[in-house]
């Protein structure tokens, strides 16, 4: 497969990955989501402090072609964003499960995550994308 | 409707084409990525499938009469071999389609007309071709494949393939039948990018061939490499050239979209629309056409809505970020008096003013060597 899928982390349906610390998740796109996407040449970022439900959009994502966006993927509140997608939005390319981490969430008490898929459950995934 | 792939589709698939659906046609968007395809056509050269743009040729000793009755540009100084761009408009001076002219005699002409309107433009064209004139037309769209090779290192790529100087070949003029890695074709000088380049036309049988010598020739030596729609759409706006269903539509007169010098309200046959063309003249189109840049961050796109302070004043009618300038641009139609270059505006993002600032068209004018 061409396209890089990481242990450790979590993957949305809408091809973002999340890595949970304690009561904090980080997330991003993944490589796939990136190399559909191309070229992106600006980010919009959330404010601090912001409440978001899951599959809220957070962030919006421009490509030369099209506006997408990414959603938070749990309850909760923003805690951080990655301000380098400023400037650097190239980063999101180039390195989707670092440097190009969008934003981190507390999760919101008792909010339990629904069925996010594994590694592998996510390859099959991208498998069935490669075919079609 | 079923979308249609192009005689090229194949070789699209083998280069790893993301293909989309565009007004019916399954096309590449883009291949290695917009960003770069861009800057290889302003550098190198790129190569576009165009195989679902139409054709209709014009033929018979009425040939010239009716076209200067259908189209708003005056033919009749265009010589055998030159090619002319026009609009053509409703009676009410909406625009039923911007197209390309090329005059192979007196009485022969081919038409292009854009993908999207090649049913309707036939239908037009039959319908006002049925009033005595001594005109034939045919939809030759299906049988007829075009590749546009466009950039400054084109005339080098195509140089090997034929025996004909191509290079000495003049802006928008053609020539009818050159032998192109020994494949029969019609080559214009002409192109949707702002830079030096070419249409050629073939039969969609030979198309694959055509499309595989093109790229040889070009590729390892000259930079050469394949370009999809999403460059094409950035290409053209960079270059200020207006896309119908944009900058053009049945609501969008050629005058709103700034193209007077297309339009002939002197020429002794009258076309249709000229009436309604002239008034709008008299009173002034109610919006105009200009270019934008932004100012900071942000993409404006279609649709976008542009504000004088608080007051709307117009509305995004192509935008994009530019490889080219690096940053965002676009085209807009806004009330006259804005429609001045140098004039700070601000378009709306996502519920956010952004300012812009209004410039001339073309943005992008290449350095002619």
């Amino acid at each position: 497969m061409k396209w890089e899928v990481r242990e450790g982390l979590l993957y949305t349906p809408k091809h973002e990955w999340i890595k949970q610390d304690g009561s904090e998740v980080t997330s991003g796109i993944t490589d796939y989501a990136q190399d559909m996407l191309k070229d992106i040449v600006y980010v919009e970022l959330p404010e601090l402090g912001r409440v978001v439900k899951a599959g809220e959009s957070v962030a919006v994502i421009e490509s030369v072609k099209a506006v997408s966006d990414a959603y938070s993927p749990v309850d909760g509140v923003i805690k951080a964003v990655n301000e380098l997608l400023l400037d650097q939005p190239e980063l999101l390319n180039q390195d989707p499960y670092g440097a190009g981490w969008i934003v981190k969430v507390e999760i919101a008490a008792g909010y339990v995550n629904p069925d996010l898929m594994d590694m592998k459950a996510y390859i099959t995934l991208l498998e069935r994308e490669e075919e079609s | 409707m079923e979308a249609r792939q192009t005689p090229l589709y194949e070789q699209h698939m083998r280069l790893n084409g993301s293909i989309v659906n565009y007004s019916g046609w399954l096309l590449p968007v883009q291949f290695a990525g917009i960003v770069s395809e861009v800057n290889r056509a302003r550098q190198k050269a790129v190569l576009f499938d165009v195989s679902h743009m139409g054709e209709v040729t014009v033929e018979g000793a009425g040939a010239e009469a009716y076209l200067q009755k259908i189209v708003t540009n005056d033919l009749s100084l265009l010589k055998d071999g030159a090619v002319i761009y026009s609009p053509l408009c409703y009676p009410d001076g909406g625009t039923v389609d911007d197209i390309l002219i090329y005059r192979y005699n007196w009485d022969r002409f081919l038409l292009v007309v854009n993908a999207a309107n090649t049913e309707k433009d036939y239908a037009w064209l039959m319908r006002h071709a049925r009033n005595g004139e001594s005109v034939a037309l045919h939809n030759i769209s299906v049988e007829t494949a075009q590749i546009a090779l466009q950039g400054p290192a084109s005339p080098a790529i195509l140089s090997p393939l034929t025996a004909v100087p191509l290079g000495e070949l003049k802006y928008h003029h053609f020539l009818p039948e050159v032998e192109l890695a020994g494949i029969k074709c019609m080559v214009s000088r002409t192109g949707y990018t702002g830079e030096d380049g070419y249409e050629i036309y073939c039969a969609a049988a030979q198309a694959g061939i055509l499309w595989d010598a093109v790229m040889s020739a070009g590729r390892e030596r000259l930079g050469l490499g394949p370009a999809g729609l999403g460059a094409r759409d950035v290409l053209r706006l960079e270059a200020g050239l207006p896309l119908y269903g944009h900058e053009l539509s049945a609501a969008l007169s050629p005058l709103m979209a700034g193209l007077d010098r297309f339009v002939s309200f002197k020429k002794q046959i009258p076309f249709i629309g000229r009436e309604a063309l002239l008034e709008q003249k008299r009173v002034g189109p109610g919006k105009k056409l200009v270019g934008l840049t932004v100012t900071g961050r942000g993409v404006i796109r279609e649709g976008y809505p542009v504000l004088a302070g608080d007051a709307e004043i117009g509305w995004v009618s192509s935008g994009t970020y530019s490889p080219t300038f690096e940053k965002s641009l676009g085209m807009a139609f806004l009330t006259p008096e804005k429609a001045v270059a140098g004039e700070e505006l601000l378009v709306m993002i996502r519920g956010r003013a952004h300012p812009v600032k209004v410039e001339k068209i073309p943005l992008y004018r290449r350095v002619k060597s």
